[in-house]
């Protein structure tokens, strides 16, 4: 995803030079075709390109002040370290002044496994879905990836994109469509209701396949943005199935799961909820993003695990 | 711009709102009389191209809120809602604790009618004049480095002026933005540090010590300059002088004294917290008024 993003971006900026890229010092073989395409200038005039050194509270700082100039400044970091380490700059800044600074987190969930806790965002969503006017894009795949950035890059108030590293799996049936404040269906059923949010969408995807040669059929849809909350799509979803299941590499609260499950209590909807992803994270486990799914449950086959329980319970 | 005139407004304020930060406002009130005198390029507050202010330590806003309704970009209506909330405002009348009323003060209704909010300890950026809220320490100077560099990126003479405190410096985040401001050079950027010596809970030599400040800045690359806070032609003439188009960004250590003004609340940290009384504010309005 984001070399999706970054090859997307680079064709916006070559349109509209108030976007800006700033990096707190990471993206190696990602971010050089921005950096070598705007090739800054000792004086400063008209640079798009900074690298601004691991230092991310001050990353946001400048981009609030360079956004009420009137740039739209995007800032790329490691997910936890562009949303969780400068927390508060972001409440205080774009959030609070509503100024259009894009914050771009990468490998959310643990997609950085063998780095270990330090380097998972896991509450990342729960705590951007918490600032008012905070957007927030969580794409499935590469493809989406794209089509969320087209969609959003100019749009007023700050946004949150939560990419994977991925660029080369696609989730059957999205075709990489996305539309602010609405989810995506990706495959219809009337046994249960899966709610899948992010790259882990994929296992959702095979989990769905193997239930439906069970005899199970899901019906699958992809929330990929919050802020505004997809609210009257998942409760018509919701009113129609009497148990759901919700999917995402976060923690518990706070996250989809929470979302959702405030949607049925304030819609008062008869339908149980399930959620999956990662209640704490367990002492001493790291490893790649596949035996991590495996380990907190996130994987296809503990998915449909799950998914017989919640039907059959 | 009169200092003393802004300390009075300050007096007014905290009085009216029986609020305290009386020691912190005092202590900037030269330096916001020099910066909304004749340093600031602000012909008009929509125009992209005016110099900004940071106000980072927030909490002496009354200051900056003084100068503003002195600019008269707020109105005496908004000036008086310092602090105030409907309750507290109707209290603070019929206890005849309002030392400054007028027909506006008593109608909170037409407070919410003029203004349609309130002013804060901290200052919002949706009051005019007021660039950027503040009030967390620590952040001031990274927007104003951000702004300072929108300004380079467009070519723009305009200037960035940070009012930052000398206890301010214990946040960490402020020197991240001294390293990428001297990494760009920055010269459009002006920081001032209150100098006061003084924080919330005692005395800085005593919480976390600041010395050397000067030799901090300079190591970091940028232009030193040591001024008397309160004099407020020394402050001016200082930044009058400073290349703000190449060069290192810079940096006025103004030596202040907290409270300045009011001699019982010079150097004594309960006037970072506390309101006054009756009597305390006569004897304050006196003191003020006499310029000691």
């Amino acid at each position: 995803m984001r070399h999706a993003f970054v090859t997307t971006l680079l064709e916006l900026a070559e349109r509209d030079d108030r976007i800006l890229l700033l990096t707190g010092d990471l993206g190696y073989t990602v971010l050089e075709p921005f950096a070598e395409k705007f090739p800054n200038r000792s004086d400063l005039r008209r640079n798009r390109f900074f690298n601004v050194g691991v230092a991310e509270q001050n990353m946001v700082g400048v981009g609030t002040g360079l956004a009420e100039a009137g740039y739209i400044p995007f800032l790329y970091s490691i997910a936890t370290f562009a949303a969780i380490r400068p927390y508060e700059f972001i409440r205080n800044g774009p959030a609070l002044h509503q100024l259009p600074v894009r914050i771009v987190g990468v490998g959310g969930g643990f997609e950085y496994g063998s780095a270990g806790p330090t380097h998972w965002a896991l509450e990342d969503i729960a705590l951007m879905r918490a600032q008012p006017g905070m957007t927030v894009i969580a794409p499935a795949d590469h493809l989406q990836t794209r089509a969320a950035l087209l969609e959003t890059w100019d749009i007023p108030g700050p946004v949150y994109y939560r990419l994977g590293k991925d660029d080369k799996t696609t989730i059957p049936g999205l075709e990489g469509r996305f539309a602010l404040g609405r989810p995506q269906v990706i495959r219809k059923g009337s046994d249960l209701l899966i709610i899948a949010m992010g790259s882990v969408t994929s296992e959702v995807a095979k989990a769905a396949d193997a239930l439906s040669e069970r005899g199970i059929e899901c019906t699958v849809i992809v929330v990929s943005s919050l802020n505004p909350d997809p609210v009257d799509d998942l409760v018509e979803a919701l009113s129609r199935f009497s148990v759901a299941m919700t999917v995402e590499n976060h923690y518990l609260a706070g996250g989809l799961g929470s979302v959702v499950s405030e949607f049925v209590a304030e819609h008062r909807i008869g339908c149980r909820v399930v959620r999956c992803g990662i209640e704490r994270v367990l002492d001493g486990v790291s490893g790649g993003t596949g035996y991590l799914r495996h380990i907190y449950g996130l994987s296809s086959e503990a998915l449909v695990k799950k998914a017989v329980e919640s039907v059959e319970g | 711009m009169s200092p003393i005139r802004i300390r009075q407004l300050i007096l007014q304020m905290a009085k009216r709102a029986d609020v305290g930060h009386i020691g912190s406002a005092l202590s900037i009130a030269d330096i916001i009389a020099a910066l909304y005198g004749d340093v600031l390029r602000i012909v008009h507050l929509d125009d992209p191209n005016r110099d900004r202010f940071v106000l980072s330590k927030g909490r002496a806003a009354m200051a900056l809120y003084a100068a503003l309704y002195l600019k008269e970009w707020l109105t005496k209506e908004t000036l008086e809602t310092y602090c105030m909330d409907p309750v507290a405002s109707e209290k603070a009348v019929a206890s005849g604790q309002c030392p400054v009323t007028s027909e506006a003060a008593v109608s909170t209704d037409h407070w919410q009618q003029a203004t349609g909010h309130y002013l804060g300890v901290h200052p919002e950026h949706t009051f005019p004049g007021v660039d950027f809220s503040t009030g967390s320490l620590g952040h001031g100077l990274a927007i104003g480095t951000g702004a300072a560099l929108a300004a380079r990126l467009e070519g723009c003479s305009r200037r960035v002026f940070v009012l930052i405190s000398d206890a301010e410096c214990n946040e960490g985040s402020n020197w991240e933005s001294v390293m990428l401001a001297a990494h760009h050079r920055l010269a459009n950027l002006i920081a001032i540090i209150d100098l006061n010596s003084q924080q919330a809970f005692g005395y800085t030599a005593d919480v976390l010590n600041l010395s050397p400040m000067r030799e901090k800045w300079e190591a970091f690359g940028w232009d030193v300059h040591e001024v008397d806070g309160h004099n407020v032609a020394e402050i001016t003439e200082t930044i009058q002088k400073l290349h703000t188009i190449s060069d290192s960004p810079h940096v006025l250590i103004a030596r202040t004294t907290f409270g300045k003004g009011v001699s019982y609340m010079e150097n004594r940290i309960k006037w970072h917290y506390m309101p006054m009384s009756d009597a305390e504010y006569q004897q304050a309005v006196e003191a003020v008024a006499s310029g000691q």
